[in-house]
């Protein structure tokens, strides 16, 4: 699904990825984590594709073709999908609306036929309650007034009905209570499949407790510093990430 | 293997590096033989239109007053927009398409070359083919050429027709009504239409009659060095109802040509009228070459008890727009609206917005202006909220908002409000947005396209006032704001 190889990028004039390789194939979930600035955040946007990043080496493979000769609605329409760790609002633009006409996009993309707007609701109702979100919710412009947690929420109801093949979930958890929390992995959970692959960047082990990784990286300085399966997880709990910082350690897992 | 990338440019600094390139559809010209007179303005001139077109007496008077006060009046300087002077002298004031001395009689008399133009412009006027319930009066240059669906309106008493026709029809209504709602007087523009008009369009819609078809003036400019000065009248009577729609569009020329039109609407008892507008006149080119200037007094006087008059346009076009379409609520329990979207894209200035003045008691206004500005467009709002000291109970709601795509354009807001009684209560809201680089990726990251984006933001931004207008208006209205802004994006 995905393979980057020795990849390098600045956010700005700052160099943050040094070097990162990692391979994610269908039906996994990979989690990403890391201390504050080691570039977490920034491996999900240089994959999306946002302004302001630019890569300086390396190479990344998507469904075996080049991820950065695509620009970033193709990369999307092609099934990247970045849950954002905060979403914007878009004030006017109704959510139904928007997210129809994305996934008409998609769907022109891959040669199938638009979804007229009765179809398309019926699809949207049951997604909704896949996250727990209010129907009313469902109707206001995207993310307009929305608090955190609804805003996270809708990002997934997102993803549900785009049903992408990758799907990056950047910091889902930042500033979730428990049960916005447990509702978020929920519908996650119930989007794990044989043919899509997931990367969960996120700064806290609490997350993993409910999105059970496959496997889990640590990304220091830009780089992968160690992985491993989920119990790496509660290690770096108990151990934080300082001893990794230290010394380089050999990947394990 | 090493892919380097360039970095990527901010997509607003891509917006606005690619925001020019937007294709004028009704650029074209209609080659015709007119009938025009020199250029030139003096009291002959005046009296040469007023001779052409056959007046009584009693308008040319009206005509030479204006005149006269014209000539004594300085040129408004007030708006913020920017232009040279006016060489008034150099405007042709009277152009008509050759046709038979007192005009077609009826469709099949008017030159298949007019029938044409109006077919191309998307305004069919052969009534098989014209969109079902609009009644159009086409002007062209300075006359009217056709209007449809007189016979069918006639069965129910409303009078729709050209202001000429009306004079020659019904002259004791335009006499009774004519510059009582703007006074020649009022302004510099209104001084000059007064003394030159040529034609436009007149309608009267009887006690009790709910107008049963849309009525609508489509406005076309086609000769050089030509001004169009029109004048549109609209009377309902006690419990009458209309709605009247207007639409504009010019050949795209290099030199700059004027629009200054006058428009009077007049609500007696309980009657409501609906005035819409899409202005799309040639707004000149990526460099502000060219482009109409439309600087127009729009007004309505709400005379009757429980009256209601509202105004709702879309600008996209013109190189300088100069209009404040406004209600006088004389009637107690009167109501006036205002909707208005104004786009200035390129070099475009607009200067717009409303006048609503309170004088009867529990009066009501609502204003919600939306500004777009993109390029290096100037968008302005003016307006003014007045409650007089009688005018108990009065309330207002005014919202203006801004949008501005790119670093170069800018928006401005005036809004005076003038208080004379305690009771009054009066909101206003106002608010300046961007797009943002994290609104477009937004989209983008989801599949979609800049230009989606843009279109999805841009009428977001508008729908309260888009869905003001008719239906059919409201879906060209869109396509219209997406094609000013089209090329906005890469």
């Amino acid at each position: 699904m995905l393979r980057i190889t020795d990849l390098h990028a600045k956010a700005g004039d700052k160099p943050i990825l040094k070097g990162l390789s990692l391979s994610v194939n269908g039906g996994e979930v990979h989690a990403i984590m890391g201390p504050n600035g080691s570039g977490k955040s920034t491996l999900a946007h240089v994959l999306a594709g946002r302004p302001g990043y630019t890569v300086t080496g390396g190479e990344v493979l998507y469904k075996s073709s080049p991820l950065f000769d695509m620009a970033p609605e193709v990369r999307a329409r092609e099934g990247v999908f970045l849950a954002y760790q905060y979403p914007v609002e878009l004030p006017g633009v109704s959510n139904l609306y928007f997210l129809r006409s994305a996934l008409n996009a998609i769907r022109r993309h891959r040669g199938e036929s638009e979804m007229d707007a009765m179809d398309f609701l019926a699809i949207a109702k049951e997604k909704a309650r896949f996250v727990e979100l209010d129907e009313t919710l469902v109707k206001r412009n995207v993310n307009e007034g929305f608090s955190g947690g609804e805003k996270k929420r809708n990002e997934i109801f997102q993803m549900a009905v785009l049903e992408p093949s990758l799907a990056i979930l950047d910091e889902t958890d930042s500033g979730l209570d428990i049960d916005a929390l447990r509702i978020v992995a929920k519908g996650v959970n119930r989007l794990r499949s044989e043919d899509r692959a997931m990367i969960v960047v996120t700064h806290y082990q609490r997350l993993l407790e409910y999105i059970v990784p496959d496997f889990v990286h640590v990304l220091i300085d830009g780089k992968i510093a160690l992985s491993g399966g989920k119990d790496l997880a509660l290690e770096l709990e108990s151990k934080g990430y300082e001893w990794l910082e230290k010394e380089p350690v050999q990947a394990r897992g | 293997m090493t892919e380097p990338l360039p970095p990527s440019p901010s997509e607003s600094s891509r917006l606005l590096a690619d925001l020019t390139s937007a294709e004028y559809a009704a650029g074209f010209v209609t080659d015709i033989a007119s009938d025009a007179i020199p250029a030139g303005l003096s009291e002959d001139v005046v009296k040469l239109i007023s001779a052409k077109k056959g007046e009584p007496e009693w308008l040319l008077d009206f005509r030479l007053r204006a005149f006269r006060n014209w000539q004594a009046m300085p040129v408004p300087e007030w708006a913020r927009v920017h232009y040279p002077p006016i060489d008034f002298q150099s405007i042709v004031y009277y152009s008509a398409p050759k046709q038979k001395l007192d005009g077609p009689k009826s469709l099949a008399e008017v030159d298949p070359k007019l029938l044409e133009t109006y077919e191309k412009l998307g305004v069919p006027l052969h009534e098989r083919a014209a969109l079902a319930g609009v009644a159009v009066d086409a002007v062209f240059d300075s006359v009217s050429v056709a209007t449809t669906f007189k016979d069918k309106l006639h069965e129910v008493g409303v009078i729709f027709c050209s202001f000429s026709e009306a004079v020659r029809e019904h002259p004791e209504l335009v006499k009774k009504y004519l510059g009582t709602v703007v006074p020649y007087s009022d302004n510099f523009y209104a001084a000059l239409n007064s003394a030159v008009f040529s034609d436009g369009s007149f309608c009267y819609i009887p006690k009790g009659v709910k107008c049963p078809m849309e009525l609508s003036t489509y406005f076309r400019i086609n000769a050089k060095n030509t001004g169009q000065f029109e004048r549109t009248l609209i009377i309902a009577d006690d419990d009458a109802a209309v709605s009247y729609l207007e639409g504009c569009t010019a050949p795209m020329r290099d030199e700059n040509q004027l629009h200054a039109a006058v428009v009077e609407l007049v609500a007696h008892e309980n009657a409501r009228i609906k005035y819409s507008t899409v202005q799309n006149w040639y707004p000149g080119d990526k460099d502000g070459k060219g482009g109409i200037y439309n600087f127009v007094t729009k007004r309505g006087a709400c005379r009757g008890h429980n009256s209601k008059i509202s105004w709702t346009q879309v600008e996209t076009g013109s190189a300088i727009t100069w209009k404040y379409p406004s209600c006088i609520l004389q009637g107690d329990n009167s109501v006036g609206e205002f909707y208005s979207v104004a786009l200035a894209n390129n070099r475009q200035q607009a200067d717009t917005g409303t006048k609503m003045i309170h004088i009867g008691k529990n009066t009501r206004s609502t204003i919600v202006s939306k500004g777009i500005s993109a390029g290096h467009g100037q968008n302005t709002y003016r307006g003014l909220v007045k409650i007089g000291k009688n005018a108990e109970g009065a309330r207002n709601y005014s919202q203006c908002d801004s949008l501005l795509l790119g670093p170069h354009c800018g928006a401005h807001t005036f809004p005076y409000i003038d208080v004379q009684d305690p009771t009054a209560q009066m909101e206003h809201e106002a608010t300046t947005s961007k797009i943002s680089d994290d609104q477009i990726f937004y989209f983008q990251s989801r599949g979609l396209s800049t230009e989606d984006a843009v279109s999805m933001i841009v009428n977001g931004f508008c729908k309260e006032v888009i869905k003001e207008l008719p239906m059919e208006f409201a879906v060209e209205a869109q396509k219209l704001l997406g094609l000013s802004l089209e090329g906005s994006v890469g």
